[in-house]
């Protein structure tokens, strides 16, 4: 992997999203259930759900744009 | 004392209350103390560490300016203080869910709406906005805050709302119990064809 692929994934504002997502998976799944393992595997849930829409998005909007 | 649990029966637990309305108001004052109050430590635990870990994150992410009550133009010069204008900028009312974490920025607020400085370095305060611009009535805070933190202010303003919403979810489990329907069988026990979510028991 090239510095600068490594530099740029280092930059990418992305990270961001790593701790909301967490936050928000967590808190969401505390919210339907009371013991921590369903909670947990309720937020795993949710955070692949989430990715997995995102990502869905970020295709689309590739083909998209494709020859723009 | 109430019931609790999810649609899978075997999950299905019981979960004591307490007082549900001291529950959600200590629930908002600071997030996870509605569930430490009621005994549920370790979501207490969960909450206050996700939803303060995602405000504070926002905050340092926005130079401690991305909360603040209301704009210059609610509580500069001219206008009256008080509640009018306090939510003039929608996203305090989504930050003011965090509950006291947001109280630096009343004081500030009422600080400013009485023609004093605002305290620590413009913390959590209003931001003087000199409209029609002249050099004597300072600076444009909120464009010199993003031009100095750049995008970084956006996102902490995103965090700090994130958070106060996050806590909505958190006020609604201190007071009603997991947000999760009763089992079908157990909806006929109770003779009742409404989904509820939890089942308080009178004592």
């Amino acid at each position: 992997m090239s510095p600068i692929l490594i530099g740029a994934l280092i930059h990418n504002q992305l990270w961001y999203l790593l701790p909301l997502l967490i936050s928000i998976c967590l808190v969401y799944g505390a919210t339907r259930h009371e013991l921590i393992g369903p909670i947990l595997i309720h937020a795993f849930r949710f955070g692949t759900w989430i990715v997995g829409f995102m990502a869905v998005l970020f295709v689309l909007l590739c083909l998209m744009s494709w020859n723009l | 004392m109430s019931q609790a649990g999810s649609s899978d029966s075997s999950e299905v637990i019981e979960v004591d209350l307490r007082n549900q309305k001291v529950a959600a108001l200590l629930a908002w004052l600071w997030p996870g103390a509605g569930h430490i109050y009621q005994r549920r430590y370790g979501k207490g635990a969960l909450f206050m560490t996700c939803i303060l870990g995602t405000f504070f994150f926002g905050l340092v992410l926005g130079g401690g300016h991305v909360v603040y009550a209301s704009s210059w133009n609610d509580v500069g010069p001219g206008a009256r203080p008080g509640f009018k204008g306090l939510f003039s900028r929608w996203h305090f009312g989504c930050q003011a869910c965090v509950g006291a974490p947001v109280l630096p920025a009343l004081v500030q607020r009422i600080r400013v709406s009485s023609g004093r400085e605002p305290l620590f370095n413009k913390f959590m305060a209003p931001p003087n906005d000199p409209t029609p611009y002249s050099p004597q009535n300072g600076d444009d805070d909120l464009a010199v805050w993003n031009k100095q933190m750049g995008n970084a202010f956006e996102l902490g303003t995103l965090y700090t709302i994130i958070a106060g919403l996050l806590n909505v979810l958190a006020i609604y489990d201190a007071y009603a119990g997991p947000f999760t329907a009763v089992p079908e069988e157990e909806q006929k026990k109770n003779g009742n064809g409404k989904k509820r979510k939890t089942q308080p028991e009178n004592t």
